[in-house]
């Protein structure tokens, strides 16, 4: 199996959003960064299949030149080797699933090619499947279950109330969510290696986007003024009486 | 003319979207017939849209079905937007604890409206079915529902009852379950709680986990992180119980109370069965 999961840099946001000058981006200055929550699990679930049934796992990332940090994380659980396809901007769902497709094509073919459902901070929710598209690969979303068996993927779907299933012939491609596994922490020895493991980086020239971000906003309506009901145990008289205020007690 | 799809006329996001597409015009409602395909539906959309502008709630099965139709058409898709002005559109990011402004260079609109951005319209146009046939493109072979033990779940109950990192440990859930049972209400948590293994991601509140609309949200040693807020931010009224009276779940609540939540939860425990005929 060769399967590549694709994986996006975002800042660790913490319990505030504050914008930068010129509202076209979150200020970093004092975040860590990561990637998104769902592909954490597009990883940790790669690196299961390969364990299993051998071949190699390929991280991909399109980001600034610091997106090496989270390559090496995803190579600390357990990915082979890296593409960093480097870009100073932030590009739009079309121009990055373009450049993807571009770089997919001068691999070797994958079997399976992984995102994030959404990713976590533009919340597009169509880069993989463009990708597909651009490919003529199927294409599953959503994943909370992957069972890869005899060259095709059972792929169970979240949906409200329960699981799609679908069965689809590999080559495929899946978008996939949190809890579809818990992902490793990976030790310290598999953080040096690696450090050492190939990574490919080149540039790439960014199309005009065809969703122009304008400016970014804080939402209103942060910064409520909570009433306080008491202190420790004594205020539990107090929310009894809220919550039958409320009609829920 | 919009072309609008529903995934029901009893769909509550359908009929949000419903209402975005009334605000760009003369409106055709279509729906789709049949096991769900998401391509094979988009590909019935996309034919029977046109030139139109097209538009879809913003679940996932409406972000995605107009995924696949804007990469059919290899056009800019907005999903989750909050408001529309000719070509610029707000959108939201991170959950919704953070919004984007944006142009769509295009010839027509693609557009998801943000869930609970837009009140429902009341359906009354026509609804013209769609009924195409998938081949061998991917389509839903089966569906299974989880047992839950016949307890309320996260997305539907009126109470819940969630806790975070403050909570200490799995067994410290103990106490959350038995106010839970109390209130019919459910148990959530954050993801700090998920990634140390404390509970399943099934009972995750969150961005990456289930969005919850309950009447009253019971925040208990949660910090109010953003990826906990876009979880949790449809509650009608939000109860905060926090050690740390600077923590940020503060500025999201309703009613706060301060204070070592190991005490302060088998006090309300309590306080409700004594306020309880017997």
């Amino acid at each position: 199996m060769r399967v590549l999961v694709c994986v996006k840099r975002v800042p660790i946001t913490g319990g505030r959003m504050v914008l930068t000058d010129d509202a076209q981006s979150i200020q970093t200055k004092h975040l860590g960064f990561t990637i998104s929550p769902h592909e954490e699990c597009g990883v940790e679930e790669a690196v299961r299949i390969v364990e299993q049934q051998g071949g190699e796992v390929v991280v991909l990332t399109l980001g600034p030149p610091e997106a090496e940090e989270q390559i090496r994380d995803c190579m600390a659980i357990g990915a082979d080797r890296g593409i960093h396809l480097v870009t100073d901007a932030d590009w739009d769902a079309q121009a990055t699933a373009a450049a993807i497709a571009d770089a997919i094509r001068a691999e070797e073919p994958f079997d399976l090619v992984v995102f994030g459902n959404e990713s976590a901070d533009a919340g597009n929710y169509q880069v993989g499947i463009r990708v597909a598209y651009a490919l003529g690969l199927p294409v599953v979303t959503g994943l909370k279950g992957l069972t890869i068996d005899g060259g095709r993927a059972r792929c169970e779907q979240e949906v409200p109330g329960g699981r799609d299933i679908y069965d689809v012939a590999l080559p495929a491609v899946v978008t996939v969510k949190e809890g579809l596994n818990l992902p490793r922490y990976p030790s310290v020895p598999a953080k040096l290696r690696a450090k050492s493991k190939p990574l490919a980086s080149k540039p790439v020239e960014r199309l005009a986007p065809q969703l122009e971000k304008l400016r970014l906003l804080v939402p209103e309506g942060q910064g409520k003024q909570a009433e306080v009901l008491g202190e420790g145990s004594a205020a539990a008289a107090r929310v009894v009486a809220v919550m039958q205020e409320l009609g829920v007690a | 003319m919009t072309v609008v799809f529903l995934e029901g006329t009893d769909d509550e996001l359908s009929l949000q979207a419903l209402a975005l597409a009334r605000r760009l015009g003369d409106v055709r409602v279509v729906q789709v017939d049949g096991p769900y395909a998401p391509s094979a539906w988009a590909r019935a959309i996309v034919e029977a849209a046109g030139d139109d502008d097209i538009v879809g709630p913003g679940s996932d099965r409406g972000n995605e079905v107009l995924a696949h139709v804007a990469a059919q058409l290899d056009l800019p898709l907005a999903a989750n937007v909050t408001d529309v002005r000719g070509d610029e559109v707000t959108r939201i990011r991170w959950g919704g604890t953070l919004l984007e402004e944006a142009r769509l260079h295009g010839p027509r609109r693609l557009l998801t409206a943000a869930p609970f951005a837009f009140a429902a319209a009341v359906p009354e146009e026509a609804v013209t079915l769609l009924s195409p046939f998938p081949g061998n493109e991917p389509t839903v072979l089966d569906h299974v529902a989880p047992d839950t033990g016949g307890k309320v779940s996260l997305a539907d109950a009126k109470v819940v009852v969630s806790g975070g990192r403050g909570v200490g440990s799995a067994e410290g859930f103990a106490i959350l379950e038995e106010l839970a049972e109390l209130l019919d209400a459910a148990v959530g948590c954050s993801r700090v709680v998920t990634s140390a293994g404390w509970r399943p991601h099934t009972d995750q509140v969150g961005q990456t986990g289930t969005k919850v609309s309950p009447d009253l949200y019971i925040a208990c040693g949660i910090s109010g992180a953003t990826q906990h807020i876009a979880g949790c931010k449809g509650a009608k009224k939000l109860l905060a119980i926090n050690a740390d009276p600077e923590a940020t779940i503060f500025a999201h609540a309703d009613y706060a109370v301060i204070g070592d939540l190991h005490e302060i939860v088998p006090a309300i425990t309590a306080e409700l069965r004594k306020a309880r005929p017997q």
